[in-house]
């Protein structure tokens, strides 16, 4: 039976958040670290020779290429801390450099890098993490350089997902950042000997006051063999007193991008390197019967690899390797699947048991009969989403090579250090015999966390005995990626007459459990998810299952002060006890004029809001419907959203805008659509994505809360704008829809042309 | 079977033994290593292969590189001029109309030709020429600003 799931992504510690309810925040190594309770261990600062004392920890390549001449500064992690908590979880292996949580470098001239497993796929983390040691260490920006996702130069990392980056790393390297500061204060007042209080430090240089002594900081390193442990009660810059964070700098590396000189993965070429690719199946799960290679292996120049089911070609050019491919004649055994038509009887028909995980996806509160015993009125309903695309408009892409017996990978993913294992248990090598980087990435919204093409190119590349670049097309993007999982969520609530919920059952078959809990304040709930089967290969996407639960939530919470009578803004604050997320309703609200004017014919207003990690977001949208095409545009969209201190307001309002936009396809249009194991719409020309046309006019608020400690905001801003849409179709038709996507062929059928 | 082809690509002329009907974006990254050019799509949908071609924008993804024999060829390498950024790009940067910026050379190729052929485009009129262009990031209202902020610009230096 199980053999039915193709490829699907049954490893939990790939999306352990899809599973459990009340992992909000994860466990993921090293940046739970916290430098004040650290005891024996602790910051230690080393140059050059010290570092001999330490270097079992690390391999000698790792530091020989770190360290420079000039300072590096260690943070150990406490070592207890990581066994007490388990650590279990994560996917790290004993030669990682497990005690060493981060180190950054200051050269002789004053530049300073920093080094993090995190990696840039567009969501200007490069810039934002720059600001955070730039702030703390008082340091320009412009001498800040920061190596990120190289699993031999950079701390281990789990992976960038989770909008873990700004909570974890950002807090993390802040840590870091200022007590390196602190140590440069103590160097100074050393060799000038002076009082440690009359030093201070800006711009990248040290003054003592009195004196008028100046030095820059990279002068001030030089020379220096140094061990000795940092002060562990460094407290970083309070908000108040920020100047470089909380700033709205510009894409540190921008200017890479649009003169076009920044190398994506897909665009590396080294010497002799050879273009790959690998021959599809014609669906999922089919197995190879026989194949004939003999006029490809003919063709000058081409390589053919048949290992198993595995076959693959490289040539000289990506021409020649698909004309190589073309000619390999194959036949392959397939079975009978289900198909997108049917796909949520099938989800309801299969549960599976998710294994270490089980009765973790539930969350109960009160007693649902008395909230059935208290309600007036009672409401049912089954709510939809479809598999999507990530369809990053960088395909997966990798280029590898095999040099003495090591392997080094350059490819487009989130999970670096997850891929490098990949390799090393794909090709049996220690860890230490692989390197992955990861060049700055033409994005991955959660779909790049697998290492696909790296094993391809990698498999190609020790054939071919060179470097191999393999590069997925578009349609192979669309069909061996993963998706979206696709779900079914019943609702039953109940509520009293004046409008408050007595009961609340929530059951999400297959989607996830990400928000999957109320926000509002219900005396009485039974919330589950339930893991099914899948036919499709799934797996995380921005914001994961959140969207599909605030859809199916925030549509009922419509549904529901539409049964009472009670505007919908008054239901859901009447329902509220969470300020924050009472605060980023009113804003949008305030912002968007909710209830003031009544919307010209066939316009329709709807609002959603949410909460997901660490993030508030309210969303109210306006929508136009076209009574004779049956089209469905979203005219106008406010989204408010908060998420502690903002760390880079421009940054993070373009991050809410294209979630909005991004948010928009899965809301109105986005389906992929598969038959016995196929995809059926795996182009830009049959699955439509947003495009400028779709643009509404946006606006957001963003509530800067100096006093909260900063929360990511990648994924949370997206999970509101489908119900908002939803609602205000049914503001502006009457028409209830309750499957994602609302409208992929507009609403023609579904509601009279004007008369 | 192969042909010798003379490519005018960025002001410089590079004579080529290829294959007649390769794609032009292929020659354009692996023989001359002109990489800015992007492939997205391979059906002309997506517009991140964009370059111009007398001044006009195509999809040289599904453009046969023997089409464009000996035609003025520019990418997004030719754009800055002596390391001075166009307009185009440096608005770009200034409404940071870019998250990962792996559609932006083609965006700006794209927007290039809107403002050759219309120098004082409206809204409307930017978002139809360049509704063939996809970001998937969702950055297309800064791209419009930013098209908009070139064109103020470049009318300005004109008049000077």
């Amino acid at each position: 039976m199980r053999g039915e799931i193709f490829g699907e992504l049954l490893n939990p510690a790939l999306e352990p958040e899809r599973y459990e309810l009340f992992a909000t925040s994860l466990p993921i190594a090293p940046t739970s670290h916290d430098p004040g309770s650290v005891g024996e261990n602790g910051l230690t600062a080393l140059a050059e020779e010290p570092l001999r004392e330490i270097a079992p920890l690390l391999t000698r390549r790792q530091f020989c290429q770190a360290l420079g001449a000039g300072l590096l500064v260690l943070l150990f992690r406490d070592v207890r801390a990581l066994q007490e908590s388990g650590g279990g979880r994560r996917t790290g292996s004993p030669s990682l450099p497990q005690e060493i949580s981060a180190w950054l470098h200051i050269s002789r001239e004053g530049l300073v890098t920093v080094y993090t497993g995190k990696v840039e796929v567009g969501q200007n983390i490069r810039t934002s993490l720059t600001q955070v040691v730039a702030e703390e260490l008082r340091v320009p920006i412009e001498r800040i350089r920061l190596v990120m996702g190289d699993t031999d130069l950079t701390p281990f990392d789990a992976g960038t997902f989770g909008s873990r980056t700004t909570p974890t790393m950002a807090a993390h390297l802040r840590r870091v950042a200022a007590a390196t500061r602190e140590l440069l204060l103590d160097l100074a007042a050393e060799q000038w000997q002076v009082g440690r209080a009359t030093v201070e430090i800006a711009d990248g240089k040290v003054r003592h006051l009195a004196s008028g002594r100046s030095q820059d900081i990279g002068e001030l390193t030089r020379g220096q063999k140094l061990s000795r442990p940092l002060p562990d009660t460094v407290a970083p810059t309070p908000p108040e007193q920020w100047r470089i964070l909380g700033a709205s700098v510009p894409k540190v590396n921008g200017r890479a991008f649009v003169t076009g000189e920044h190398r994506y993965t897909s665009d590396l070429k080294l010497p002799g390197m050879l273009y790959g690719k690998v021959l599809r199946p014609p669906a999922f799960g089919a197995t190879l019967v026989s194949v004939d290679t003999r006029e490809a292996e003919s063709m000058p120049g081409v390589l053919v690899v048949r290992e198993g089911d595995f076959v693959g070609v490289a040539a000289p050019s990506t021409e020649q390797a698909a004309r190589a491919l073309a000619a390999i004649r194959a036949e392959w055994k397939t079975t009978p699947q289900p198909s997108s038509r049917e796909i949520f009887e099938y989800l309801k028909k299969n549960p599976i048991e998710a294994q270490g995980w089980e009765g973790r996806s539930q969350h109960l509160v009160g007693s649902l009969e008395e909230g059935w015993h208290l309600a007036e009125k009672r409401f049912q309903q089954t709510y939809t989403v479809a598999y999507i695309a990530h369809a990053p408009l960088e395909p997966r892409a990798a280029v590898a090579e095999w040099k003495d017996g090591r392997l080094t990978v350059w490819t487009g993913t989130q999970r670096p250090f997850g891929v490098r294992s990949e390799l090393a248990r794909a090709f049996g090598l220690p860890e230490d015999r692989v390197r992955v980087i990861v060049p700055d990435t033409g994005s991955g919204y959660g779909g790049k966390h697998t290492g696909d093409a790296a094993l391809e190119a990698a498999r190609l590349a020790k054939a071919a005995g060179r470097p191999v670049k393999v590069v997925w097309t578009r349609e192979e993007e669309f069909t061996w990626a993963y998706f979206r999982p696709a779900g079914v969520i019943e609702v039953r609530s109940g509520v009293k007459a004046d409008g408050t919920i007595t009961a609340w059952e929530f059951h999400n078959y297959n989607s996830g459990a990400a928000a999957i809990r109320t926000p509002y304040a219900i005396p009485n709930q039974h919330i589950e998810f339930h893991p099914t089967r899948s036919p499709l290969r799934q797996g995380s996407y921005r914001a994961l299952a959140a969207t599909a639960n605030h859809f199916a939530r925030e549509t009922a919470m419509d549904e529901l002060a539409h049964l009472v009578g009670m505007d919908p803004l008054a239901f859901r604050l009447k329902n509220l006890a969470d300020e924050r997320l009472r605060a980023v309703l009113e804003a949008a609200a305030s912002r968007f004029g909710w209830g003031k004017a009544k919307p010209a014919p066939d316009r329709g207003v709807g609002l959603a809001a949410g909460f997901e990690k660490g993030g508030y977001v309210a969303t109210c949208a306006e929508i136009a419907v076209d009574r004779t095409s049956g089209e469905v545009k979203a005219v106008r969209v406010v989204t408010a959203f908060e998420c502690g201190a903002i760390l880079n307001p421009d940054h993070l309002k373009n991050q809410i805008e294209g979630a909005i936009v991004m948010g928009l396809g899965g809301a109105l249009f986005e389906s992929i659509e598969f038959e016995n194991g196929k995809i059926l719409n795996p182009r830009f020309s049959r699955y439509r994505v947003p495009r400028f046309s779709d643009l509404p006019h946006i606006e957001v608020v963003l509530l800067d809360r100096r006093d909260l400690p900063s929360a990511g905001a990648g994924e949370t801003p997206i999970v509101a704008i489908a119900p908002a849409i939803g609602n205000a179709i049914f503001h502006a038709t009457g028409l209830r829809l309750r499957s994602l996507p609302l409208a992929p062929h507009g609403l023609k059928g579904e509601i009279k042309p004007q008369s | 079977m192969r042909e010798v082809i003379e490519l005018q690509v960025n002001g410089i002329r590079h004579r080529l033994e290829v294959e007649p009907n390769r794609r032009l974006l292929d020659v354009l990254r692996e023989d001359l290593d002109l990489t800015g050019t992007k492939y997205g799509c391979g059906e002309g949908q997506c517009g991140a292969c964009t370059v111009l071609v007398e001044g006009r924008a195509i999809r040289s993804c599904i453009t046969p590189v023997h089409l464009v024999a000996g035609r003025p060829i520019t990418t997004i390498e030719g754009v800055a001029h002596g390391g001075r950024l166009h307009p185009l790009q440096e608005a770009f940067l200034e409404v940071d109309a870019l998250q990962c910026g792996y559609c932006t050379p083609g965006m700006i190729m794209s927007g290039l030709a809107l403002l050759t052929a219309n120098p004082d485009p409206s809204e409307d009129e930017i978002i139809r020429f360049m509704n063939g262009n996809i970001c998937r990031c969702g950055t297309y209202g800064r791209i419009v600003r930013a098209i908009q902020r070139a064109a103020q610009k470049m009318r300005k230096e004109n008049r000077r």
